[in-house]
């Protein structure tokens, strides 16, 4: 069966946001048809995700921007398993999942999908080593194999020498670098990253964009969800969120833009 | 132009051909380069201005080449230049009023306004990024350029955010 050539969203501008995502067959490697997420705590319930379509291909890079509160994170979390949507519908490879229980979503993040967050989230009394090979064991994987998964990734990572480190002694580009070879040691599918350099200074930054490109280039697919243009210029469709809902969704194509572009951009001015 | 030659040459006398290649190593591949014709032309703008003086050497194989040192007034030039503080950016205006005007034209909508231009900064941003890591690294002038031209980029996407967060809600 031959697959329908990709459609660029940067070609047609006219194309509606809502409407399904040429890209819906067979290669998502993520899909989520008209997701709902309300939040409810004091004050007025906030609806964070008001009905979603989203469909992601195998090898894609996808960032999702929008300003804080827009509820990009949420969209995040829904997609992982880390919250439950309140109506929606989600595919992994083609499989629902959206009726899984924790259980069920807790193998699916060590096996399909790799998360990494703003905050690290390692396990502060374990040794760099442990964190990354934690999950690598936890899916089955032989100890000897874990070992061996974590040497190449740490040293993939600049992080050799730090196996001992406890991840309190290291920097904060250092700590998401971890968190990183842990959540591809066991060659998930899917990345998932939530503000990954949301806690970052501008040289981890771009520590973290470059790594993100490089595991891009090798067939990973991403999603990332970021306030910072810098790093979602990194992704080869930026996806602009707003107010739970999807704003626009546009193929970087790397295309000189029309005008001045970046000479117009460098050059300095009397 | 004036005034960056006008420093290259507070260090010692220059023809223009040397001026050029001094500014493409301060400067790296990011900067666009000005031609040579460029240079020339604003040298000798600066020579009929008094700021700098040219003598032609003689070459034996060669066309004479002039050799330019500034002037006691090119040095004051040069020294009022440091004195001022540079202007500050400004906003986007053509889009502002794009932005602004669109309403009432009935031509445009707003947020498809928006939309198209943060498609524009983000292929651009794009591009600075991957000319940053094709930029020699040692060469931190350059680098900053870049980093200076990503972090406007980044101020203007911040504000088309305002902008759309503002315009939605109506």
């Amino acid at each position: 069966m031959s697959r329908t050539p990709p459609v660029s969203r940067a070609e047609n501008p006219s194309a509606r946001p809502e409407s399904p995502s040429p890209c819906a067959g067979e290669a998502a490697v993520l899909r989520a048809e008209n997701l709902v997420k309300t939040h409810y705590g004091e004050g007025a319930p906030a609806r964070a995700v008001r009905g979603v379509d989203l469909s992601v291909r195998r090898g894609e890079f996808v960032a999702v921007t929008g300003p804080s509160g827009a509820g990009k994170s949420t969209l995040l979390h829904l997609l992982g398993g880390l919250q439950r949507p309140d109506s929606g519908s989600i595919w992994l490879d083609g499989v629902r999942t959206d009726g899984y229980g924790e259980a069920r979503w807790a193998v699916e993040r060590r096996r399909r999908i790799g998360i990494v967050f703003q905050f690290f989230n390692l396990v502060s009394n374990l040794s760099v080593a442990d964190n990354v090979e934690l999950p690598a064991l936890l899916a089955g994987v032989s100890s000897k194999q874990a070992r061996a998964e974590r040497e190449q990734l740490l040293a993939e990572l600049g992080l050799q020498g730090k196996e001992r480190s406890m991840p309190g002694e290291l920097s904060g580009g250092e700590q998401q670098r971890v968190a990183l070879a842990r959540a591809l040691v066991n060659h998930p599918p899917l990345l998932l990253a939530d503000e990954p350099a949301g806690s970052l200074d501008s040289k981890g930054t771009r520590e973290v964009t470059r790594l993100l490109s490089r595991f891009h280039q090798r067939g990973q697919t991403i999603v990332l969800v970021t306030h910072d243009a810098r790093l979602a210029s990194a992704a080869d469709r930026v996806i602009s969120f707003f107010d739970g809902r999807i704003a626009d969704d546009a193929e970087l194509d790397g295309t000189p833009s029309r005008g001045l572009g970046i000479s117009g951009v460098l050059e300095l001015k009397d | 132009m004036r005034l960056p030659l006008l420093a290259l040459l507070a260090r010692g006398p220059a023809h223009g051909y040397e001026l050029k290649q001094d500014l493409e190593q301060l400067l790296g591949s990011a900067y666009p380069q000005p031609n040579v014709g460029q240079i020339y032309v604003t040298l000798g703008r600066l020579e009929k201005s008094g700021l700098i003086e040219g003598e032609e050497v003689e070459q034996s194989s060669r066309p004479n080449k002039k050799i330019y040192h500034l002037t006691d007034a090119g040095r004051e030039a040069l020294r009022a230049w440091y004195e001022e503080t540079a202007d500050e950016p400004r906003v986007r205006d053509e889009f502002f009023m794009k932005l602004a005007l669109a309403p009432q034209t009935g031509l445009a909508d707003q947020i498809a306004l928006i939309n198209k231009q943060r498609r524009r900064y983000l292929n651009t941003m794009r591009e600075l990024s991957k000319l940053a890591t094709t930029e020699n690294r040692d060469n931190r002038m350059s680098h900053l350029l870049i980093e200076g031209a990503m972090l406007h980029l980044q101020a203007d996407l911040d504000w088309l955010e305002r902008c759309q967060e503002e315009l939605e809600e109506q």
